[in-house]
């Protein structure tokens, strides 16, 4: 559906939450998940210039976003948006990408705390010498929906 | 992001408005932990109704800023929420931790 392809600079963060914010918009999500998803996918692009990159700038990220569709009970299909976030940098372990407990009131450590309350489902993987971040997000069904 | 500063009496007032992201949150940090910890300023007031995304960088700049007035004795103080800045705080559960006001009267009359 769209293919985005930025360098690590932190100035384009804005541009990036612009366009995911419109694109959730656009495919029926309400304003509200569109900020929350937009919140997760800005999240997961500063952590891969901060981390995987180092603050190194002019390092390629390729975002993918596609139309997302699972099938439920009762053949009841429901549909949403699949986000891939692809980076160049070293293989990072999944099993450090850990927030804090909220009680502990402390500067950071929120970035994927936001990523994993805005989205469905939430995947590290490494494939050919690129990290894989995979982020889907279904749209709630409304309650009386047949 | 732009920020103004103003002083009143013992009291610094920065209006931020924009995007408080990555890019940018250096600089607020650096903005209020300079007037909390080398002005001593007695009480610092944070209006964010202008700010239209605030991400977990911006959520922690504020969080510093809190943490450093509360060792010195001083007082941080949001007031203005906007929706972006509202729902963050909720999100990351520190709504109820920071002294939050509608608006400046409010906070410059506690």
């Amino acid at each position: 559906m769209l293919v985005l392809t930025l360098y690590s600079s932190p100035g384009l963060l804005a541009v990036v939450r612009g366009t995911v914010e419109r694109l959730a918009e656009y495919l029926g999500f309400p304003l509200t998940e569109a900020r929350s998803i937009t919140r997760a996918v800005d999240e997961a692009l500063t952590n891969i210039v901060r981390h995987s990159y180092g603050n190194r700038p002019g390092q390629p990220i390729t975002m993918y976003f596609r139309r997302a569709r699972r099938r439920r009970q009762c053949e009841e299909v429901e549909s949403g948006v699949e986000i891939l976030l692809c980076d160049r940098g070293p293989a990072v372990d999944p099993s450090k990408f850990r927030g804090r407990p909220l009680e502990q009131i402390r500067p950071g450590g929120l970035g994927l705390y936001f990523i994993r309350q805005a989205m469905d489902i939430v995947e590290f993987s490494r494939k050919s010498a690129t990290n894989r971040m995979r982020l889907v997000k279904y749209m709630a069904r409304p309650r009386n929906a047949v | 992001m732009n920020i103004s500063t103003r002083h009143l009496d013992k009291t610094t007032i920065f209006d931020v408005s924009g995007d408080i992201d990555f890019a940018n949150s250096p600089e607020m940090r650096q903005l209020l932990l300079r007037e909390i910890r080398e002005s001593r300023t007695a009480r610092v007031i944070v209006n964010l109704r202008e700010v239209r995304y605030i991400d977990s960088s911006g959520v922690a700049s504020l969080v510093e800023g809190l943490k450093a007035s509360r060792d010195l004795g001083s007082r941080f103080i949001l007031i203005g929420l906007s929706t972006s800045a509202r729902e963050v705080l909720q999100l990351s559960r520190l709504i109820k931790v920071f002294e939050i006001h509608d608006n400046e009267e409010q906070a410059l009359a506690t």
